[in-house]
């Protein structure tokens, strides 16, 4: 609480405790003893006049700014009219006297006020502890010496040095050190990532363990915190319906409850129907609840704490436009490689033929394959190494390798430990005079002989990620109806892949024009909102013409945070369906809102006309029922921490 | 161009939202922003007549918000 609060604070509780005193008396009859009836009751007046002016001075004072300036309906002016037109009803002798109430009425108010103030304080401050990830200092090497600046001015190729416990605060690449890196803060992602000379590293991760030398590679305006920083602030401008519904609303709400006030107020007691003060009462209850602050705050707030929540798993979104539409995605539309699949060649299956070890073979493959760069080259050596028992250094020998050469594409032909080793293609062991089965599996196979018999086979394809599946399951269970994946890949690949991950549908050999048709198509046939997902590299169209374009691995891809709608900084699938349901937790927060706000002021708005509601019971449709749907509205600042992995 | 400043405080969201449509009427305001949560005024205008536009708005905001300061 801020001292402006606290001053705020302290006068109302002097106000309600002078506000007691003056009811004390009051109800006790002991002004009336005194000053006998009908001075007693101005004696009353006199004294509750004091606590309202404590506590309600500056209230008064804007309410008569606002007057002065000609524009009516702000909530100071309603409230003042209210009160006075409470202490008013003195003048009427056939009613009850409401001084006490245009008091209590102030006070209740000011109190509410109060607590809202410091509600929204409190979610401004996690709102703001949540953006923290933005350095606030650099360290860098200036003539041999470490200096402290601010990030800000930093340069290109500026040395920063990086010890553990401190964040990194531009974009660069590792010059020297070893450490491991926490990213959590920018993809929620709890794992720390190893880095080492050469490594890119992104600003906003923490450094763990070594001290780094990092060259710097953006400036800081253009380094990855400051980009996400700038969007999840700008968010609030893209607007979602539910958000522009509330504002049309509350342009509206407020002169039609005032002028429905003055008509109570007005028109029964003037055509007969009862007392001119019992209709003045209710047209001034009917003021009270005409604010619609309640869901003014509580709708962008449920908003801005939902972008907030999904931006610290990671997920940043453009504006609350894309969630609203992500929570109604039922189709699923991803682009095959980057997303479902890692993009890079792997070994995914051995098959060595009967009388042959497994590892036998790809040990074969690798030594023969040793001197190539060709990626099923790589995958292949990569497999023999990874292969390795926990803990076991293996290498690939060059002594053991006697002879190795290519056959022009088709494959090489080596000498390993006095053997001689062909692998590559069906057309490597034709030319060979070897026969080999006709493999119907789908991805890149390498045929491998030893000493001219047929030994067996690998099979090389892009490697599907590890959480691929569990995503397509997990948007099932969320309620996707469609995942479908778009592939250049050959029909059997794709077939191949699409039965792996449990999706519905697949399209195949498609060029890259073809995406956009294929998801135009896609869209015709969908009947909530369509997501595409892709790795944001030459996806562009695609991305802007889905519903929701979310685009992947975006940590240091500019082009892909430009071009989608909702940027997934970790490559990981499985963020999706995190998004999906902070995006759906987000929705049901800022509809109870909706449904509570405008049905509590409803329900108040009725009895208010039928005499039953009292002006307490006002106040606490307006300040009250802001208060509790800013709670309610916090929650979705934690929806995205519930969800977080352990 | 487009800048962004600080608001010391706009303390109720309707307000904040009525200021926001007032800015916007504002003669040679492109667009206009206010933002309850986080405090902060966006005013989009021309380059060359943009601090002029900038001085009526601040003055559009001291008087219709008279404890709201804008901070440059």
């Amino acid at each position: 609480m801020n001292t402006k609060l606290k001053r705020r604070l302290r006068r109302i509780i002097a106000a309600i405790a002078l506000f007691v005193a003056v009811m004390a008396l009051d109800e006790t009859g002991a002004l009336r003893a005194v000053f006998g009836d009908t001075r007693g009751l101005y004696a009353a007046f006199a004294l509750y006049l004091v606590p309202y002016l404590i506590a309600g001075y500056d209230v008064l004072i804007k309410a008569w700014r606002t007057v002065r300036r000609g524009d009516a309906f702000d909530e100071n002016f309603l409230m003042a009219v209210a009160t006075i037109g409470a202490f008013a009803m003195v003048a009427f002798p056939d009613s009850d006297p409401h001084m006490a109430e245009g008091a209590a009425v102030m006070l209740f108010y000011q109190v509410g006020e109060l607590f809202q103030s410091y509600a929204v304080g409190k979610s401004r401050a996690s709102i703001a502890a949540m953006m923290d990830i933005a350095p606030d200092r650099a360290t860098v090497e200036r003539d041999g010496r470490l200096v402290t600046i601010d990030p800000d001015d930093a340069v290109v190729g500026d040395i920063l040095v990086i010890k553990p416990g401190e964040r990194v605060a531009l974009d660069g690449v590792v010059v020297q050190g070893t450490s491991r890196l926490d990213t959590a803060a920018l993809t929620g992602e709890s794992m720390p990532r190893s880095v080492e000379a050469g490594s890119d590293v992104v600003s906003g991760c923490i450094n763990m363990t070594g001290v780094l030398r990092v060259r710097v590679a953006k400036p800081y305006g253009e380094s990855t915190v400051s980009r996400i920083l700038e969007l999840v602030e700008n968010a609030s401008e893209r607007k979602a319906r539910t958000e522009n519904f509330i504002t049309s609303f509350a342009r509206v709400y407020t002169p039609i409850v005032t002028f429905a006030a003055l008509a109570i107020a007005l028109v029964p007691p003037a055509l007969g129907f009862g007392a001119w003060s019992d209709w003045i009462l209710r047209g001034l209850t009917f003021l009270v609840v005409s604010c619609p602050c309640a869901l003014v705050i509580s709708v962008p707030l449920s908003f801005f704490g939902g972008i907030g929540g999904a931006s610290r798993q990671g997920i940043l979104v453009k504006g609350s436009n894309y969630l609203e539409a992500l929570s109604r995605v039922d189709t699923v539309v991803f682009d095959k490689t980057g997303t479902l699949t890692s993009g890079t060649f792997g070994v995914v299956d051995i098959r060595p033929r009967d009388g042959i070890d497994g590892g036998r073979l790809l040990a074969a493959a690798a030594h023969a394959e040793a001197f190539s760069d060709h990626p099923i080259a790589t995958s292949v050596k990569r497999a023999y190494l990874d292969e390795a028992a926990d803990g076991a250094k293996r290498a690939i020998d060059q002594a053991r390798i006697e002879s190795a050469a290519e056959e022009s594409g088709r494959g090489v032909k080596a000498v390993v430990d006095g053997h001689e080793i062909l692998a590559g293609s069906d057309r490597l062991m034709s030319a060979h005079g070897i026969v080999c089965p006709d493999c119907q599996q789908a991805g890149t196979i390498l045929h491998v002989a030893i000493d001219g018999a047929y030994a067996g086979y690998i099979v090389i394809a892009d490697t599907v990620k590890d959480d691929a599946a569990q995503t397509i399951a997990d948007l099932h269970a969320a309620g996707v109806k469609r995942c479908v994946m778009l592939t250049g890949d050959r029909e059997k690949t794709a077939r191949a892949t699409a039965l792996e991950l449990g999706l519905d549908e697949y399209r195949a050999q498609l060029l890259p024009g073809d995406k956009v048709t294929q998801v135009e198509r896609l869209l015709e046939s969908a009947r909530g909102a369509l997501a595409f997902v892709g790795d944001g590299i030459n996806d562009t169209p695609v991305l802007t013409r889905a519903d929701v374009g979310i685009a992947m691995g975006a940590i240091g891809s500019d082009a892909a945070i430009e071009a989608a709608d909702i940027v997934l900084m970790d490559d990981k699938p499985s963020a999706i369906v995190r998004a999906i349901r902070i995006a759906r937790t987000t929705m049901r927060i800022v509809h109870q809102n909706i449904v509570f706000a405008i049905g509590a002021k409803a329900a108040i708005l009725v009895l208010a006309a039928l005499g039953i509601a009292n002006m307490w019971l006002a106040v606490f449709g307006d300040v009250g029922v802001a208060v509790i749907a800013i709670l309610n509205a916090m929650r979705a600042l934690n929806c995205g921490a519930a969800d977080k992995r352990p | 161009m487009r800048a962004s400043f600080k608001l010391d405080e706009i303390d109720c969201a309707n307000c904040a939202r009525e200021l926001q449509d007032k800015l916007a009427a504002l003669d040679g305001v492109e667009a206009a922003s206010v933002n309850f949560i986080t405090q902060k005024l966006t005013l989009e205008a021309a380059d060359d007549a943009f601090d002029e536009v900038l001085e009526r708005a601040i003055a559009l905001i001291a008087r219709v918000e008279p404890d709201c300061r804008v901070i440059r």
